[in-house]
């Protein structure tokens, strides 16, 4: 296996309380993660949870309070200003806000990571026509940032973030800022950049569906610590910690709550079973068959079927009627082929 | 002009006085322009230290922040016409003289660095901090952020700010006769307001107007020019 190319091992930041003797802010509070290189890592977590700061940490625009961060094997909690400087040449950064120069032309706004990072005028020339290029902005090269829309500011954005060929990408809230359209041109432009340029990316946001449409995997933030992390797929899948299952509940509604569940039972007669159905192991048709070789009759009452990172999974609740030992039966055989439970 | 005058019955003195007011317009051109070169450096350096230095700044530094607060704070508000007579001891060493133009113009330079520096602070704050953050994130050093990033972010208000603060500075220039600097505020004093020539007085006024106006129309379309880039 490579190194990771961000590594967080027991990293905290306090933040001083606002008025002299409160308590020292504690926004990240023990946080272990890695990002392999070439992957889209995703944080998510509720506003205050300790997302930015801990981004923040990554390129040291914040000195943390105690653990370490390796980027790309240096250690960056030591680094002196000189080597900070040089690491965030090698980081790219995009923003909520997108945070471009309104004084300067798009232009004006991809030359000057260029020449923080010293190219030549003509090495400047040649590559902001290639970024121009690439997120498909070569008509705006001399427009003022003011009269962008919010999608076009921030592919000005992510490009200046690529500029200087940076290895690592932070995302703070991307696309927070945009309307859904826009969100999604800016998340496939993301996912080009991982594609194309293979190029890391750690994203920042508060919606699962931005994690659900790009992220290879995922950290759940509560209160400055990762509560779950895994692949996507899992996390959509088995969420195990509750504000998990909260977030995975905004995109996903295949669980019924007590209340549906009730005026289910009232117009649905039968034994109530929910099928999980889970990637590649997915034999919809052969659970069916199974059913119906038993003489088990069923309806489906609630659910659906998922596409998280090309892998289909999803919940389905039938009620099952027939004879009760043919039904037992008929789920025996079923729990082979998928994994059932007894909605209660 | 004075014969026109005298026809309608008027007694003035301008016609014989005009070498005397082109002088004086001459030492207000003097005084002013020098005064908003000067303590437009002056002023720009020292806003630019309260904000650098302020809490949570590029260069935060709470020692340096509390006293250059303190003595702008300090010296900002002294009367203009007090603070000219009291900054005569320090112009002798300066500009060598305690009076005339040069210790006038000297006056002017001090109180307009101070009067600048908190108009260069106020516009510097309204540049957006995610700017700056971004700036970081690319590595660039803190002397590139500040000339590079902050200054020209500001830019258009701040030359709306330095035209106000060239107004204010025409005003000081009014009461440089006060250490005999001359100037057209003093002219109109001497030989309007005194002499009861009130045609004088108000040609000495509207010189003054018009100089103000001229400025503000520039500084509006200089704004206007930098905003829209
Ligand atoms: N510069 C700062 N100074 C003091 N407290 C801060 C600062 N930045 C963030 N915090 C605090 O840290 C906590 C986490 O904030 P943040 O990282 O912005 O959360 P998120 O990005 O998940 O919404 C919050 O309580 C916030 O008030
Ligand atoms: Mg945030």
């Amino acid at each position: 296996m490579t190194a990771p190319l961000v590594e967080l091992r027991g990293v905290v930041k306090e933040f001083p309380g606002a008025r002299r003797g409160d308590p020292a802010n504690r926004a990240v509070d023990g946080v272990d993660l890695s990002v392999e290189p070439g992957e889209i890592f995703a944080i998510i977590g509720y506003s205050g949870a300790g997302k930015s700061t801990l981004v923040r940490l990554v390129n040291a625009l914040e000195p943390v309070t105690s653990g370490s961060v390796v980027v790309d094997g240096v250690e960056v909690t030591t680094l002196p200003e000189k080597g900070l400087r040089e690491l965030r040449l090698g980081i790219g950064m995009v923003f909520q806000q997108f945070n471009l120069m309104e004084s300067r032309t798009v232009w004006g706004n991809l030359a000057f990571p260029l020449s923080v990072a010293g190219r030549s005028r003509a090495e400047q020339q040649r590559r902001i026509s290639e970024l121009l290029h690439f997120v498909g902005l070569a008509d705006k090269a001399h427009a003022r940032v003011g009269e962008l829309s919010g999608g076009q500011k921030q592919r000005v954005g992510i490009a200046r973030a690529l500029a200087t060929e940076p290895r690592l990408l932070l995302a703070d809230e991307a696309t927070s800022a945009l309307d859904p359209d826009t969100t999604r041109d800016v998340l496939d432009l993301l996912a080009r950049v991982n594609r194309e340029l293979g190029i890391t990316i750690l994203l920042i946001t508060h919606e699962m569906d931005v994690v659900r449409r790009i992220a290879h995997r995922v950290a759940v933030m509560e209160d400055g610590r990762v509560v779950e992390q895994g692949p996507t797929v899992d996390l959509f899948a088995d969420p195990r910690h509750p504000v998990t299952r909260r977030f995975v509940g905004t995109v996903v509604d295949d669980l019924p709550d007590a209340d549906t569940l009730a005026a289910l039972r009232a117009r649905h007669p039968g034994r109530f079973v929910r099928l999980a159905l889970r990637g590649h192991e997915v034999r919809q048709s052969e659970v069916f068959a199974t059913l119906l070789r038993h003489d088990v009759a069923f309806e489906l009452v609630y659910g659906g079927i998922e596409e998280v990172q090309g892998t289909t999974f999803g919940n389905l609740t039938l009620a099952l009627t027939g004879d009760a030992a043919a039904i037992d039966r008929a789920l025996a055989e079923v729990g082979a082929l998928v994994t059932w439970t007894e909605v209660a | 002009m004075t014969g026109l005058a005298t026809a309608f019955g008027i007694d003035t003195r301008l016609g014989d006085l005009q070498p005397e007011f082109w002088q004086a317009a001459g030492e207000t051109l003097l005084m002013a322009t020098t005064a908003l070169v000067l303590g437009g450096l002056l002023g720009l350096a020292l806003g630019l230290g309260l904000y650098l230095t302020r809490k949570g700044g590029l260069y935060a530094h709470r020692p340096a922040y509390v006293v250059l607060n303190v003595v702008v704070n300090f010296f900002r508000p002294i009367p203009f016409v007090i603070f000219v007579a009291a900054l005569q001891p320090l112009a002798r060493v300066v500009v060598g003289t305690g009076i005339g133009t040069p210790a006038a113009t000297f006056a002017i330079v001090v109180a307009a660095t101070f009067g600048i520096s908190r108009i260069v602070e106020q516009n510097l704050v309204t540049v957006s901090p995610g700017v700056i953050e971004a700036a970081r994130a690319m590595g660039a050093s803190r002397s590139r952020i500040t000339f590079g990033v902050l200054v020209p972010e500001a830019l258009g208000p701040l030359v709306l700010g330095y035209t106000f603060a060239f107004v204010a500075i025409v005003d000081m220039t009014a009461i440089a006769g006060v250490v005999a600097g001359g100037g057209l505020g003093s002219f109109a004093q001497r030989f309007g307001f005194r002499q009861f020539d009130d045609v004088v007085m108000w040609a000495s006024i509207l010189a003054l107007v018009a100089f103000v106006m001229v400025i503000q129309l520039g500084g509006n379309l200089l704004a206007r020019k930098v905003l829209r880039r």
